[in-house]
């Protein structure tokens, strides 16, 4: 620590900080525009230049080191000379533009030619005028004349997003910001870029001319879609949500919002919104008053589980549903005596259920991510199914952390990568337990316990120099992703990572697929029948099913669409009226989004997150855990009665718990693991199921911006040469993709990532809902 | 002494007197009375009177959409919502002025950067329903159509005092 003096106040700064930090410590607010927490010091600016005693010159805070002693002024009559000297060169290049720029009223630039700036302009010579620019769907760079050259987008994608994505061209008074020639923004970070950019040059798309910045109320909540829990603040007005922007939390996103996550809200509003309670009658849905809705389903109910007994109902949750409505949703079905109740919709295998000795999650905390030494990720789509996960491991691999991927398909995440193998799906284990044995060989443990019916794969390098990486690191970490939750082979993969963790004395965990991944296990929406797989495959009579579209968020949503048209009843609850529920819903009820209703989510490391709505419920749509309280008490099943969903809370868990107990990887058994298929044989074509980033969940679909992004393109049948040439087809023919009864037509593109004998074919778009198993075989059929 | 001034002053009616003769000089005093609506007084070229919504020569509104007028109102009387229209540009969907709630005060048009929303020199618009006194977007500009003359000239004797 050393001793220095601000403006004649005695402080004390760490040594290394600038002095910048060392004033924003102590409390002064130092003027800034390039400078910022999270990016390398551009020092271009100037804006930061303070007075430092026995310094001939003035210095930049934000690029000079504190030493003991220094006694710096920040607010002297030098520094404030200077400061109106900087503001008026800045200003003779930018736009009177204020009253209609997007970013009046909340720019730093206005706010520091106020506070800072001369009171009056004397230049009177021309501005320099720049061209717009195309930033794609969410950025919007028309008015880059507005632009202060300020590099934060530039250091951004180079240093976060990992992808430099805006550069400067030009130099001196030509230097311009673009994109580079023939491309455009597709991080799914960009949307940071908005936040970051000082003046109004980089401005939100669809946000743009809608409304002022002092016209907004903004209100906390906590983020429906991946398993972050990344924590927003909702801009409302009029009780529509304008905008979303992250909160900053160091401990979860950081100062970060992924794309999806920024820019989803645009599904809030709509056109798909479903507005009033519908039941069908003759045939065709009806709006009716919530109580005849009620009515009808709980009669409904109570007579086919009389009828057919208990059994034959079925309850199937979306993971991004609250912690409340999960809970409710497993008392109301098992009230009625059903254990067929699940919240994993995407899971195949369940040969780990009842096995678990506690509630899987992320192994140990997000901020912890950082300070590992390394890690293995298996099976995930990093970037596109975890941007702020990707984020963190870039940083971790950055700071000479080792990272290896275990992952069915070549992409790149933008991430220094230690070591990569890319297997087919089948792959995973055999590869995961050749990296498992070696690691007992390091270790000079004799044969580590494999699970049986393994066979693991050659050791090559690539196992090697994983397995080395993480028995020697210290503090090391394995994760499972999407893809190995998904996979056919999760509980292997599952007892696999639990075993290398152990040899290698490091921790292992689940990235996790929603927002509630642990919070489903936390209110115990598990089954003790018929889990999210086997519902649909011995199709039941009536299905309860809560904020899920099956088609597009089942693991094989053709069983899915099959069993739910020939069941008798289908409840729906969602808030959107979705396209293919028409086909099968009997009843369909207006839940609230995310919004609009109070809840809780758990994140990945079982961080209890509750916010409340905030707007007030559209139309006739009501919160989720009141419609489940009413079915409940309609029904006349016990302990329905919640006046809040505070109270519901209470009952899951501990009043004002930071973080939910009980929070285990580890598995009590191993036996029976191996989850036999076909999928072995050689010569079949294995379908790789990648959940594409746009299009993960219903709210996520109806982004009207992000559909426009290129992570939305519909799905085709992505091969690699090898897999194309075997099969005499090339890229842009149009293929039929068949898997069990259905089919899909698409078109056929050469993808090097893509391994061999395999076919991406992504899952969760209408084109691919008539196909089978994420995971499963398929076959290609030229038109 | 002075009691008996009084007695002899409130004896020969001297206060009544006195008040009749003010009576009595306005009498024949020059009338400052008009007979409206057939006289009107005159006004000065910043009267605020009715809100205009003014366009440029082309037939460009002026009004750029800042919101700046709808937040200087003390009396919260605008409502403004803003899109983009077909072309990109920024533009009010909705500008309504609540008469009823207006104070006058022109702090509206002395926010505005495009001159757009201006206090003309008419007030005769009284209705005889509430909602007869929202001024909408088309009326205020058919409102500034009528009066663009005066108000460029008013705008323009104004401007050297700026
Ligand atoms: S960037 Fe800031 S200073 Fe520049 S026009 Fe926009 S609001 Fe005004
Ligand atoms: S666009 Fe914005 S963030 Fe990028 S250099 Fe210009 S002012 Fe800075
Ligand atoms: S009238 Fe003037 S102040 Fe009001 S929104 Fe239009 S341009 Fe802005
Ligand atoms: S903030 Fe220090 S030079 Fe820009």
């Amino acid at each position: 620590m050393l001793d220095i003096e601000i403006d004649g106040k005695k402080a004390r700064a760490s040594e290394g900080s600038t002095v910048i930090e060392a004033a924003e410590r102590a409390g002064v607010h130092i003027p800034h525009f390039c400078y910022h927490k999270k990016l390398s010091v551009a020092n271009n600016c100037r804006m930061c230049l303070v007075q430092i005693e026995k310094m001939p010159k003035p210095l930049p805070a934000c690029a000079t080191n504190v030493s003991d002693g220094m006694k710096i002024f920040t607010h002297s009559g030098l520094v404030a000379d200077i400061q109106k000297g900087i503001l008026e060169f800045l200003l003779i290049n930018h736009p009177l533009d204020c009253p209609v720029c997007d970013q009046g009223g909340e720019c730093h630039l206005q706010d520091m030619a106020v506070t800072y700036g001369g009171a009056r302009s004397r230049y009177r010579e021309g501005k320099r005028v720049v061209s717009p620019k195309e930033g794609g769907p969410l950025i919007s760079m028309r008015e880059m004349s507005r632009c202060i050259h300020c590099a934060r987008c530039v250091r951004f994608g180079h240093e976060i997003a990992g992808i430099m994505e805006l550069g400067m061209t030009g130099r001196g008074g030509s230097s311009e910001i673009q994109t580079f020639i023939g491309q455009s923004i597709d991080s799914e970070l960009s949307g940071n870029m908005i936040d970051l950019c000082p003046v109004g040059a980089l401005t939100s798309k669809p946000f743009r001319f809608l409304a002022r910045s002092w016209e907004l109320s903004r209100r906390r909540s906590v983020s429906p879609h991946d398993s972050f829990g990344s924590n927003l603040v909702l801009h409302v007005k009029n009780d529509r949500v304008l905008r979303v922007t992250p909160h900053d939390n160091e401990e979860i996103n950081e100062c970060w919002l992924p794309d999806k996550d920024r820019f989803s809200y645009e599904g809030l509003a709509s056109a798909d919104r479903l507005k009033k309670p519908m039941i069908r009658v003759d045939g065709a849905l009806r709006e009716v008053e919530w109580n005849v809705a009620l009515d009808y389903t709980a009669h409904a109910l109570r007579d086919i589980v009389g009828t057919h007994g208990a059994e034959a109902l079925a309850s199937l949750a979306s993971p991004h549903s609250t912690l409340e409505e999960l809970y409710l949703l497993q008392k109301l079905t098992r009230g009625l005596g059903s254990g067929n109740i699940d919240f994993r919709p995407r899971r195949r295998d369940f040969s780990t259920d009842g096995k678990h000795s506690g509630i899987p999650w992320l192994g140990l905390r997000i901020a912890e991510i950082t300070d590992i030494d390394a890690a293995l990720v298996v099976g995930s789509f990093l970037r596109k199914d975890h941007p702020l996960f990707a984020h963190r491991l870039r940083q971790l691999a950055k700071k000479s952390g080792r990272v290896s991927l275990l992952s069915v398909l070549e992409d790149d995440p933008l991430i220094d990568l230690h070591a990569r193998i890319t297997v087919r799906p089948t792959g995973l284990a055999g590869v995961l337990a050749s990296i498992v044995r070696a690691a007992a060989r390091i270790v000079n443990v004799d044969g580590a316990a494999l699970p049986e019916g393994i066979d693991p794969f050659p050791e090559n390098e690539a196992v090697r120099v994983i397995a080395e990486s993480l028995v020697n690191g210290k503090n090391c970490a394995v994760f499972l992703g999407n893809a190995a939750e998904q996979s056919p082979q999760a509980g292997l993969l599952h007892a696999l990572a639990a075993e290398l963790a152990r040899l290698a004395s490091a921790r292992f965990g689940f990235i996790g697929e929603a927002a509630n991944s642990v919070g489903g296990y936390v209110a115990g929406a598990l089954p003790s029948g018929l889990n999210a797989y086997e519902m649909f495959g011995q199709p039941r009579r009536a299905y309860i099913l809560h904020g899920i579209e099956p088609g597009l968020d089942c693991h094989s949503p053709q069983q899915a669409l099959f069993a739910l048209k020939q069941a008798d009843m289908t409840v729906v609850l969602s808030p959107f009226a979705g396209g293919a529920f028409a086909d099968y819903a009997d009843v369909l009820l207006p839940a609230a989004p995310f919004s609009e209703t109070s809840g809780t989510f758990v994140n990945t490391e079982g961080r209890i997150q509750s916010f409340e709505g905030a707007c007030p419920p559209l139309d006739r749509t009501r919160p989720a855990w009141k419609i489940f309280s009413a079915l409940g008490n309609m029904l006349g099943l016990p302990g329905f009665d919640y006046d809040s969903s505070a109270r519901i809370l209470g009952e899951i868990v501990p009043p004002g718990s930071a973080f939910v107990d009980g929070l285990d990887n580890s598995l009590t058994g191993s036996a029976n693991l191996f989850m036999e298929t076909g999928l072995f044989a050689d010569g079949v074509l294995q379908r790789i199921a990648d959940v594409p980033i746009y299009f993960a969940d219903p709210l996520a679909r109806r982004g009207a911006a992000l559909e426009k992004t290129k992570d939305s393109f519909p799905p085709e049948a992505r091969m690699n040469a090898k897999t194309l040439e075997r099969y005499a087809i090339s890229t842009g023919d149009r293929v039929y993709v068949r898997q069990g009864g259905g089919k899909a037509l698409l078109t056929v593109r050469l993808d090097s990532s893509v391994p061999d004998t395999c076919v991406r074919v992504s899952a969760a778009h209408p084109v691919t809902a008539g196909l089978g198993d994420m995971f499963g075989t398929l076959e290609v059929e030229r038109v | 002494m002075s009691s008996m001034k009084e007695i002899f002053g409130s004896f020969l009616l001297r206060e009544l007197f006195g008040g009749l003769a003010v009576t009595g000089r306005y009498l024949f005093a020059p009338k400052t009375t008009v007979r409206y609506p057939e006289e009107k007084i005159p006004q000065s070229p910043r009267f605020r009177g009715l809100h205009a919504l003014r366009r440029y020569p082309d037939g460009e509104e002026r009004c750029v959409a800042c919101k700046l007028c709808e937040a200087a109102c003390p009396s919260m009387a605008i409502t403004i919502e803003i899109a983009p229209d077909e072309n990109g540009k920024r533009c009010t969907t909705r500008y309504d002025i609540d008469m009823m709630k207006c104070i006058f005060c022109g702090f509206c048009a002395e926010a505005c950067p495009a001159d757009a929303i201006v206090e003309t020199r008419f007030y005769e618009y009284s209705a005889e329903s509430r909602d007869a006194l929202v001024w909408t977007k088309d009326m205020l500009l058919e409102n500034g159509e009528r009066c663009e003359e005066q108000i460029a000239e008013d705008l323009g004797r104004d401007m050297k005092y700026r």
